[in-house]
């Protein structure tokens, strides 16, 4: 499977758990590689994730810990 | 120009003494920056009421990037405007800590007029630290850095800047090229650094020889620390000068000796080499006298950490002895397969050590295919993570059953 594929499917599945469950990068290759057994590997999904945050479409965030997350304003900031 | 408008009493009595003080240098900076004034400000309310008022960030940072920027908020931005966004930001620091005045004043040139002005050299990480700013100068600071030739640091579940000692620069005791490896390493990385992608942070630390000038064996989750594995080079005139100059070899050298390994008779200083170890003290006692020897390397240590999670731990030895030559493809061989299996096992916010100390040693080597070795054992029967099952036959399990119950 191609890069672009991954992250399409990265993409949603970042999409359905915000607000309700912060995902890490791991999380994300894991579920790649169970759900495409055997289709992609983990330089295909690092490769991904590379390319859903250098497009803007996901930032990497921190909360004691490093997740990554639709963009969206983060309740601490002030005008 | 901002004028200082708060009353600090209380701050103003850590400028009370002969040291240097922060408060001094935000006073200082305060007078044309008014963030820095109301940091001032925030500061005094927060040491009169006992409360922090910053609260943390968790999304900003620069385009592509994971680390390097720690996103902070003032809690009071209608009383204290100036730092109502005040994000710190983490700068990858030369090797050794090197600079040529121009390249200072390029970032402060760079920060004055997008920050606060204050900078941290260094955090404890060894990143230049930025102190202070908002949101829309992160990405502006960013470019201004990168056209010379700087980049941000780690933060986050990333490989954070790696840091080392002067070494070959200017210490004579250095084993290997702390800077070139930690360079070396730094660029290797990058996509680690910058993405972060772990269970939770990752520390090198370069430290040319048994000194640990970068406490590296406490502060880095592998610590790459100088060695040798030949003798000890020993000048006898100049031992003689040190006794004849009033140095008490016996107990200033002798009985200091962790190894018990050197011997003095009024004459002649004698080392068996093969009990040294390697404490650098009658070295450091005698510098014109004693020197590491020729065969040099480093000592591989893994899973050091400070008290966060867990409790702290020291590293302990992964490898005892390697040589340490560009590219040095063997050890970031090893250290791909430590993130590995760390990577897919680990929990969130577990370190290394912590990890190794989960699974257990036993496992952990055999997951990064590395044979145990006797220098991995802290002390003989406390760490006994071994199971020599070379020394059962088959068919000794059901005798020792049979004599249990017998």
């Amino acid at each position: 499977m191609s890069v672009e594929e991954i992250a399409e499917a990265m993409y949603k599945m970042v999409a359905e758990s915000q607000g309700q469950k912060k995902l890490k990068p791991m999380d994300l290759t894991k579920a790649m590689l169970v759900v495409f057994e055997g289709k992609t590997d983990k330089k295909t999904c690092k490769a991904a994730i590379k390319e859903l945050v250098n497009s803007g479409r996901c930032v990497y965030t921190y909360f004691g810990g490093s997740f990554i997350e639709i963009p969206h304003r983060e309740g601490a900031a002030n005008d | 120009m901002a004028e200082a408008t708060y009353k600090t009493p209380k701050l103003d009595e850590l400028e009370k003494g002969p040291w240097p003080s922060f408060v001094t240098e935000i006073k200082m900076a305060a007078k044309k920056s008014p963030m820095a004034n109301d940091l001032l400000g925030q500061l005094e309310k927060s040491y009169t009421e006992k409360i922090g008022f910053w609260k943390h960030g968790g999304i900003v940072g620069v385009m592509g990037y994971g680390g390097g920027v720690i996103g902070r908020y003032s809690q009071l931005p209608k009383e204290f405007p100036g730092v109502s966004h005040f994000h710190t930001m983490r700068i990858n620091q030369p090797a050794g800590w090197f600079y040529t005045s121009a390249a200072l004043r390029k970032l402060c040139d760079i920060w004055e007029p997008r920050g606060s002005g204050l900078t941290n050299m260094h955090g404890s990480t060894g990143d230049i630290v930025f102190l202070g700013t908002t949101t829309d100068q992160l990405e502006p600071v960013f470019e201004e850095l990168a056209k010379v030739d700087f980049d941000i640091g780690g933060s986050g579940s990333d490989v954070r800047t790696p840091s080392c000692c002067c070494g070959m620069a200017r210490c004579e005791w250095a084993c290997y090229d702390t800077m070139g490896a930690c360079y070396d390493f730094t660029q290797t990385f990058q996509d680690e650094l910058h993405r972060p992608a772990f269970p939770y942070k990752f520390k090198f630390k370069f430290s040319g020889c048994p000194n640990d000038c970068v406490a590296s064996i406490a502060r880095s989750d592998m610590s790459i620390i100088g060695t040798w594995r030949d003798e000890i080079q020993v000048d006898h005139d100049e031992v003689k000068k040190y006794a004849d100059g009033g140095l008490d070899i016996v107990d200033d050298v002798i009985v200091n000796c962790p190894g018990k390994c050197m011997k003095w008779d009024g004459n002649k200083l004698d080392i068996d080499n093969s009990s040294c170890r390697h404490c650098m003290h009658c070295i450091n006692a005698m510098p014109k006298a004693l020197a590491p020897g020729k065969d040099r390397g480093a000592c591989i240590l893994l899973g050091a950490k400070a008290p966060i999670v867990e409790g702290a731990l020291l590293s302990s030895v992964l490898i005892p002895f390697i040589k340490m030559e560009p590219p040095y493809q063997e050890i970031k061989d090893i250290v791909e397969r430590i993130w590995d299996i760390w990577g897919e096992e680990g929990k969130a916010r577990e370190r290394i050590g912590e990890f190794i100390q989960r699974v257990g040693l036993g496992n952990f080597l055999e997951a990064i295919e590395l044979e145990p070795v006797a220098e991995m054992v802290a002390h003989p029967r406390e760490n006994p993570y071994v199971f020599y099952e070379d020394y059962y036959e088959e068919g000794d399990e059901d005798e020792e059953e049979e004599e249990e119950n017998e």
